[in-house]
């Protein structure tokens, strides 16, 4: 029953990409929801971006030092193991979880909301692609967008670790520094742009795919938008294992 | 004009429509009333192409829709305009932005082009000074007209209207009829209004298709459903004690007017025997 439940969404799904990843009817409007999307989904995601990824990296460095405490390891290994830690898995896998639920859930629900208010029967009835009119511009600002924010959460939960060296006494700032800078591996910073790129495409057609199937009225655009943040996570978490043994 | 022939629904294998066949005049305001879950709205959206039928024909001035391609289907679709239930604004848009969408999306005018036409079309539906506003900072009725006015952008040759006076006061909703009973002749259009509201069916029914448990019950127009016999027509239209007396009355009216006409050629028979 779930196996066909799935697979008929998926097939649905398909279906829907299909329509999806069609020529714009009119370029001009798809930059304009383009531009209009970047925003919304991108650059008004930046704060919470910064600010999870700043008290994350804190709490990294101060795990670190509390946790792998050993006259072995030197001191330097908290700025190396916290910025190892955000580059390979926090600013990618966890940073797209963290979008799955406010980007997705704000896609499935401003669809879902159009579909119940015949918003989209509307576009139809013109002659519009609704599908592509409404969800491509979201997917391709969301990919387009992602490194961005990828590598703001980078930047951020760094200086989250280094904040803790400078006003706490666990670690030297200096020797933090030097932990950061040992054994640098620049792949790391691209792998993570390559798995969220594939993330990001996740989040942002299977969100817009629950929104666009909704039917009823408001009780079911809640419930879409909570189905597609759960299935959007584990497809998101499904992909980080095949990526992750794929990549290295 | 648009006839629908030996049109079938089901859902789930459930009959919703049965052998429904029906004209829709140009320059008419065409009516579909019935009750709810009677299959008025199954109709509609069967003729909009919004659902596919299970057996029957759509033809839009001889088009058969049903056996049209994709492509052809999305020209046809350039001219129809539609009012849904609910209005169906996009909330992202202004008044203006709504009106101006399908111009933007399928014709090539500049800008300024695009927005005189829209401004003329909230003109011709009395809006003014709303340009800038959202739809949630209108009213009820004042969304209905911007929607008409966004259907009527592109000079459509069918417009369809999901009861456009839902949720509207009755000041309001006779307002909205008379806006596209106006809207209908002036542009020549084929209105289909589905409707389960009296007043409009009294007022602007000059071609009724009646719907009842998924069958075609009835045709006629807004003199005729007085003078009916249909005993499941006669339930629906005049359930209200108010509308009754109103049948009653017009009742009168018609027979007065029978005999009156009766004694006029009455009256004027003998003088043209007396000129042979």
């Amino acid at each position: 029953m779930i196996i066909d439940d799935s697979l008929r969404k998926f097939g649905d799904y398909v279906l829907l990409m299909k329509r999806v990843f069609t020529r714009p009817d009119r370029w001009r409007e798809f930059f304009k929801r383009y531009i209009a999307e970047i925003y919304k989904l991108g650059i008004d995601s930046i704060p919470i971006v910064i600010t999870i990824s700043v008290f994350i990296g804190a709490v990294i460095a101060i795990q670190m030092q509390k946790n792998v405490v050993s006259p072995l390891i030197p001191a330097y290994a908290v700025g190396l193991a916290t910025r190892d830690v955000i580059l390979l898995e926090f600013s990618s896998s966890i940073l797209c979880l963290i979008l799955a639920g406010k980007v997705g859930s704000n896609i499935a629900s401003e669809i879902g909301t159009m579909r119940v208010t015949e918003q989209i029967d509307a576009l139809e009835i013109m002659g519009v692609n609704s599908a592509n009119l409404l969800i491509l511009p979201k997917i391709t600002a969301m990919v387009s967008f992602i490194p961005v924010l990828v590598v703001f959460s980078m930047a951020s939960g760094i200086t989250g670790g280094y904040l803790i060296a400078q006003f706490t006494d666990i670690i030297s700032v200096s020797k933090y520094i030097y932990g950061l800078q040992s054994f640098f591996v620049e792949y790391y910073i691209w792998q993570a742009i390559f798995k969220a790129l594939f993330f990001a495409f996740v989040i942002s057609s299977v969100a817009s795919y629950y929104g666009y199937k909704v039917k009823g009225g408001a009780l079911e655009v809640g419930q879409a938008s909570t189905d597609s943040v759960v299935v959007s996570s584990v497809i998101v978490l499904l992909l980080d294992v095949v990526l992750t043994q794929i990549l290295f | 004009m648009i006839t629908v022939n030996n049109v079938y629904k089901y859902f789930d294998g459930k009959e919703i429509l049965h052998d429904v066949s029906a004209k829709f005049y140009s320059g008419k305001t065409n009516l579909i009333i019935g009750q709810s879950g009677s299959g008025k709205t199954v109709l509609m959206k069967c003729i909009v192409g919004l659902l596919q039928p299970d057996k029957g024909q759509v033809c839009y001035d001889g088009r058969d829709v049903t056996a049209m391609s994709q492509p052809q289907i999305k020209a046809l679709r350039n001219e129809i305009g539609m009012l849904f239930q609910g209005s169906a604004l996009f909330d992202s848009e202004t008044v203006l932005g709504n009106v101006m969408f399908p111009l933007r999306m399928f014709t090539h005018d500049s800008y300024a082009a695009c927005k005189k036409r829209a401004e003329f079309c909230l003109e011709r539906v009395n809006l003014k000074g709303v340009n800038d506003l959202y739809p949630s900072e209108i009213s009820g009725g004042m969304q209905k007209r911007v929607a008409i006015a966004r259907a009527i952008a592109l000079n459509p040759k069918y417009l369809f209207c999901d009861e456009p006076n839902s949720g509207l006061d009755p000041k309001t909703s006779i307002l909205i009829d008379e806006l596209l009973s106006d809207i209908t002749r002036e542009y020549n259009m084929t209105t289909i209004i589905n409707t389960h509201d009296m007043n409009s069916v009294i007022g602007i029914g000059e071609n009724i298709v009646f719907i009842n448990k998924g069958h075609r019950e009835w045709v006629g127009n807004k003199n005729k459903i007085f003078t009916s016999s249909n005993a499941a027509l006669n339930d629906f239209v005049f359930a209200t004690r108010l509308f009754k007396e109103v049948k009653g009355y017009m009742i009168e009216e018609y027979r007065k007017q029978e005999a009156a006409e009766e004694q006029h050629q009455a009256d004027a028979q003998p003088s043209d025997s007396s000129h042979r």
